[in-house]
Formats: C-alpha cells, sequence, structure tokens
C-alpha cells in the first residue's frame, strides 16, 4: 500500500546531514579554486591593462606593442620634473640639452620600450614548431593508425609516445641543448673547433660537421616541437581512429588504394580534430620557457629578428627574444619598482590576453567544425 | 582482368581462435545471382568478404585453409594486385556507408579514382548509375546535397548506385534491401535483373521471397557451415536438408 506519510521529511535523518557536508565541502573547495584564478586574473588585469589600453582613442597603445624593447632611464632635470626615458630617447635629450645638468639618474635594464623583439620572436618559435611538429606527428599518426598492424611492438611504440608527453620541459630543453644546440650536422666549408665529427663531402672545402646550430630559432623550433610531438601525435592518431571504419571500407572496396583511402576518405574528416588539438598544443608552445632557454632565447636584442640580416638562413640561425623567456628576465633578473613594473605587468598581460585569443580561437573553431561533420 | 566465376573451394576462416567458417566448397557460375540465406551470425558476410579480400581489413581474420578462385586465378596469390581486385569485385555493405560528400561526389568517387575523366562523361556514369539504383528521380535536382540528408532507404540505394558506377564485374550485395520499401525493394530486384545479363552477383538477404524471385542459386548456411547449394527452386520446393527447409518455412531462425 502506498503510505503518503513516508514522503514526508520527519527531522533530519542521518543520510541527509552527511550529504550536505560533502556538498557544502565540494562547493568551498571548487569556489576556492575560483577566487585564486579570480584573484591571479585580477592583479594582472588591474596592473596590466592600463600599459595596454588607454582613456583616449585608438585606446590600444601600439607603442608598447610595436616598440623595441630598451633600457630605461629615469632622471630629474634642473626643473626638478621627473622624465622617464628609453634609452634612444634619452640619448636624443641629452643632445639636445647638452650642458644643462640632470639629477637623480637611474635606469632599468628592459623596462624602457615596448615588447616587439619578443612578441615576434615568440611568434616567430610558434610557428616554425607547429610547422615541424604538425608535418612529424601527423604523418607519425598516419602510420600509427592507418599502416602499422597492432602489434606488442606498435603498443609498446605508443606507450613510449605517451610517456614522452609527461617528460618535464626543461628536460626537453636540455635535449635540445646537446642535441640541436650542439650536436647535429651542418654543411659548412669552416668547421667550428668544437665540432664532434667531420665528414669531408668532397665539394671544394665543404664538410658535414656535426656542430649543432647554435643557440638559434631553429634549434628552438627543433625542441619546442620535440616537446609537443607526443600531444599532437596522440590527438591526431585519436581524431584519425574516430573516423568511422566504414568508409574506409566503402572506399577501399571501390579500389582505392591505401594512400587514396587515406587521402580522400580519412584526412580530409579528421583534419577539424587535428586542427583543434594543435591549437591546443600552440598555446603550450607559446608560453614555454624552459625548452627555449638553452636553445634559443636571448635576454636582449637591439634588432627585430628580420633586421640587419645578410640572408633569409640568417633569420633561423640567429637567436630570438621570446615573450616567456622576457617575463621571466623581467621578473628575476630586474628588481621590481615603479618604473619597472608598466614593463613587467605590460608584457603578462599582453601575453595573457595572446594566450587567451588563442584558447578563444580552438574553442570556436572545435564547435565549427563539430557541427560541421556529423556521422 | 575481367572475372566472374568464382569458386570457393575447402574454405576455413577464422577471427583469431573462433573459427567462423568451416570446409566451404561453393562453384559460383558466371553471370547468374546466387542467394545467402541462412540464420543472423551464420558467417554469410564473412563469406562474402573473402570473396573482395575486405577481411584482409581485419587484424585478427586469416583463412586458415582453402582457397577462393575467380575463373580459376586464386585471389591470394601474390601477382594478384587487391586494389585491382576490389574494382572488379564491387561490394555493398550490410551497414550502408555513404562519404559524408555530395550526392554527386559520393558516386562519382570510385570513377575519379581511376584518373580524371571529362566531366561529361562523369555526368553521364553518375546518371546511369543513379537510374539504375532507383535513385535518379529522387536526387536529380539535389545532386550537390550531402548525402546524409537521404533517408535509410536511399542511402542504401545511393551505396548500390556508387558500387555499380565502376562497372564492377561481380557484384556482392550483403541485404541491399533491408531498409527499402517494398517499391524500392522491386526496382533494386529489376537491376539485379539487369545486371545479370553482364555481372555475377551474390546477394545475401534475410528474405526469402526475395532469394526465390532474384536468384538462380540459393547457397543456405548455418553455424558457419554451408548446409545446402542448389538451384533456387529445387532449394525452396524440395529442399534435401531438413534444416534448410525448417529455416525456409520460417521454424527457426
Ligand atoms: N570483425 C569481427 N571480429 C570478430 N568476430 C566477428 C567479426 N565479424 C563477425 N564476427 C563473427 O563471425 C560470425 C559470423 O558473422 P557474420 O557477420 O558473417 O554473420 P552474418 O551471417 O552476416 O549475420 P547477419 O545476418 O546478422 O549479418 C559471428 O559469430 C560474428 O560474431
Ligand atoms: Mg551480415
Amino acid at each position: 500500500m502506498f503510505n503518503p506519510e513516508n514522503l514526508i521529511l520527519k527531522g533530519l535523518p542521518k543520510g541527509h546531514i552527511k550529504d550536505r557536508v560533502v556538498r557544502s565541502l565540494m562547493a568551498g573547495l571548487t569556489y576556492a579554486i575560483v577566487l585564486i584564478a579570480a584573484l591571479l586574473f585580477g592583479k594582472i588585469i588591474v596592473d596590466g591593462a592600463p600599459v595596454l589600453f588607454k582613456a583616449q582613442a585608438p585606446f590600444v597603445d601600439f607603442e608598447f606593442l610595436t616598440a623595441k624593447n630598451e633600457t630605461l632611464h629615469v632622471f630629474d632635470d634642473a626643473q626638478g620634473t621627473r622624465h622617464q626615458l628609453p634609452a634612444s630617447a634619452y640619448s636624443d635629450y641629452i643632445k639636445k640639452h647638452e650642458g644643462t645638468p640632470i639629477f637623480n639618474e637611474t635606469t632599468y635594464s628592459y623596462s624602457g620600450g615596448g615588447i616587439a623583439g619578443p612578441i615576434v620572436g615568440t611568434i616567430l618559435l610558434t610557428v616554425g614548431s607547429m610547422i615541424l611538429a604538425l608535418f612529424f606527428g601527423v604523418c607519425a599518426a598516419i602510420y600509427l593508425s592507418e599502416y602499422a598492424k597492432q602489434s606488442p611492438f606498435i603498443h609498446a611504440v605508443r606507450l613510449a609516445i605517451l610517456n614522452l608527453a609527461g617528460i618535464p620541459s626543461i628536460v626537453f630543453g636540455l635535449f635540445g641543448f646537446s642535441v640541436f644546440v650542439l650536436a647535429v650536422p651542418v654543411i659548412t666549408a669552416t668547421p667550428s673547433d668544437r665540432s664532434l665529427l667531420c665528414v669531408p663531402l668532397f665539394i671544394n672545402d665543404y664538410v658535414m660537421s656535426f656542430q649543432g646550430w647554435n643557440s638559434s630559432l631553429m634549434a628552438g623550433c627543433a625542441t619546442l616541437a620535440c616537446m609537443i610531438l607526443p600531444v599532437i601525435i596522440t590527438a591526431s592518431e585519436e581524431s584519425l581512429r574516430a573516423v568511422p571504419q566504414g568508409f574506409r571500407d566503402a572506399s577501399l572496396a571501390l579500389g582505392a588504394t591505401r594512400w587514396q583511402t587515406i587521402r580522400k576518405c580519412v584526412i580530409p574528416f579528421s583534419l577539424s580534430g587535428i586542427l583543434t588539438s594543435s591549437l591546443l598544443a600552440i598555446t603550450r608552445v607559446a608560453g614555454e620557457t624552459a625548452p627555449i632557454m638553452f636553445t634559443a632565447a636571448v635576454a636582449a636584442k637591439d634588432d627585430l629578428p628580420w633586421q640587419g640580416l645578410k640572408s633569409p638562413f640568417d633569420l633561423l640561425s640567429s637567436q630570438v627574444q621570446a615573450l616567456p623567456y622576457h617575463i621571466y628576465t623581467l621578473a628575476a633578473r630586474i628588481p621590481s619598482s615603479e618604473y619597472t613594473q608598466r614593463a613587467q605587468y605590460g608584457s603578462v598581460f599582453v601575453f595573457l590576453v595572446i594566450v587567451a585569443f588563442l584558447s578563444l580561437g580552438s574553442m570556436i573553431l572545435r564547435s565549427k567544425l563539430r557541427s560541421k561533420l556529423k556521422w | 582482368m575481367k572475372h566472374s566465376s568464382i569458386a570457393i573451394s575447402n574454405l576455413d576462416f577464422s577471427y583469431g581462435s573462433s573459427p567462423a567458417l568451416n570446409d566451404i566448397n561453393l562453384e559460383i557460375p558466371a553471370k547468374s545471382v546466387t542467394a545467402f540465406i541462412g540464420p543472423s551470425g551464420c558467417g554469410k558476410s564473412t563469406l562474402l568478404r573473402c570473396i573482395n579480400r575486405m577481411n584482409d581489413e581485419i587484424p585478427i581474420a586469416k583463412i586458415t585453409r582453402g582457397g577462393i578462385y575467380l575463373d580459376g586465378i586464386d585471389i591470394h596469390d601474390s601477382s594478384v594486385d587487391v586494389v585491382k581486385l576490389r574494382r572488379d569485385v564491387g561490394m555493398v555493405f550490410q551497414k550502408s556507408n555513404p562519404f559524408p560528400r555530395s550526392i554527386y561526389d559520393n558516386v562519382a568517387y570510385g570513377l575519379r579514382l581511376q584518373g580524371s575523366l571529362p566531366k561529361s562523361v562523369l555526368d553521364q556514369s553518375i546518371e546511369e548509375a543513379l537510374r539504375a539504383a532507383a535513385l535518379w528521380d529522387e536526387v536529380k535536382d539535389r545532386m550537390n546535397e550531402s548525402a546524409f540528408g537521404l533517408s535509410g532507404g536511399q542511402q542504401q540505394r545511393l551505396c548500390i548506385a556508387r558500387t555499380i558506377a565502376v562497372k564492377p564485374s561481380i557484384v556482392l550485395m550483403d541485404e541491399p534491401c533491408s531498409a527499402l520499401d517494398p517499391i524500392a525493394t522491386a526496382k533494386v530486384e529489376e537491376l539485379i535483373w539487369d545486371l545479370k545479363a553482364h555481372y555475377t552477383i551474390v546477394i545475401v538477404t534475410h528474405n526469402m521471397q526475395q532469394a526465390s524471385r532474384v536468384s538462380d542459386k540459393t547457397a543456405f548456411f548455418y553455424m558457419g557451415n554451408l548446409i545446402e547449394f542448389s538451384e533456387t527452386s529445387r532449394i525452396f520446393s524440395n529442399p534435401r536438408v531438413k534444416k534448410t527447409e525448417e529455416y525456409i518455412t520460417g521454424r527457426f531462425g
């Protein structure tokens, strides 16, 4: 017999109290995390946004984004007005006011000018390493998912790749340093003294010298690519496997070769997945400091990467500045003061904005492609 | 190579360690229609997939004994190119599997694999194939729409059109009418009759009337064994084996 009395709550049964305690504990922890994130972002936005944005049109301080990084000179002139000038403007000022004395001069490294160098460097590193990683990663994923027999050996390979994803980035940095910076072969007529091995090529004086690429854009891209390869391979393989077997069967049964099938029936339908997961890898590449510290990054550089180059190849073999490394330098190498905060918070803020845009982009792309491709 | 007769001799087949076909012996004459019937899971699709070597795609699947010969040529011989074999032995799958592309591209897929054809030739072949599959009238105004917008039965006919567009000499059909209404079914059966003049056809069906209507010969399978194989009229009127009779009359399966 149904008894309506049973449904009516009398007092608080024991289970309910436990339920509520667990519930409020979980909620408390969740909101604590949200609070920490809010404080972190709040601080950066409050201190960083004013550097990039202005009250008057055009509202964005393009100067900060497009100017080179310089030392900041702070001094008082004879009238007691305080000046803050980046190195180039400072020397102009001195020339113009020759003879008039200046007082209380202090200099702050890296704090003047803008952050064009680090932004451009980060873009070059990101694009270069993504091209490398996508090429090698997608090829490996295609082999693993479409060609390789599912033997224990292939499972071991897959496991090794997965484990590679868990290696700390500083280890990749050191690996890149010892391999790409010091050991990979280059073809040159004038091998360096520390070349590990010289193989004569019998074309004029040219030899293949195992002397590495030095600290350079090239070495940095290769190191970053190694770091995200496991992510790209795993994600690409997953996207390839998500393509229904029926498409492959239909294509093969119509007399397509395996490569035709992959090209026409597998890659087109997994491309969206590959690209969106790669976008997530981009944010990682753009944000890493450790792998580029020894392989590509330089704290200060007078020219933008493409200025003063003799050949395009020089771009690849020159060092670059990079945003995350720049932030590290600003935070660790120079004492914080009211004059350095502009550069410090500004850089962090710009960096956050870039990463946020990349993540947003990948989210939008993913939802767009998801809704378009259904089976 | 234009093969048309199929000979299956002493074929044992297993998925991993579980056997799926035992000692199958079957001679399918050229330019005829053969129906495979039998309860679900008895190995009809498996045998069909052996004929165009689609089982090569399943890692655990393997033929443990015997072989399959098309016009006397062993299809597993090292000189046989599996790509050419499949071009010659078309297959309509049990689960209809159109590509997520336009209707036009679906039918054009197999033709385009063989090199670029002039647009007019391509259009002509596509129309022919769609007409043959009784789909032309329904899709002629929406050739560039996605094939996924078609109904289940239309998709099934699209897969038939896609298969016959490349003009194979053997057509393997795995329940091509399972999602079709009686009218479309009748059209597909008509198509099978037409194709018979030039092609060898093997059709898997759960529909006894269909088997008796379209096929010249019928093979009855049960648990991986070929129980009976003979003229369709004979199987349906006077089966030799009791099991066959029970299945046909619907007493089990
Ligand atoms: N890919 C596979 N891996 C392992 N076993 C399989 C695979 N495909 C089929 N089998 C098994 O082989 C046997 C025969 O399957 P098959 O698909 O040939 O049956 P069928 O006669 O076509 O049945 P239906 O009429 O339901 O389509 C079944 O027991 C099935 O479970
Ligand atoms: Mg089947």
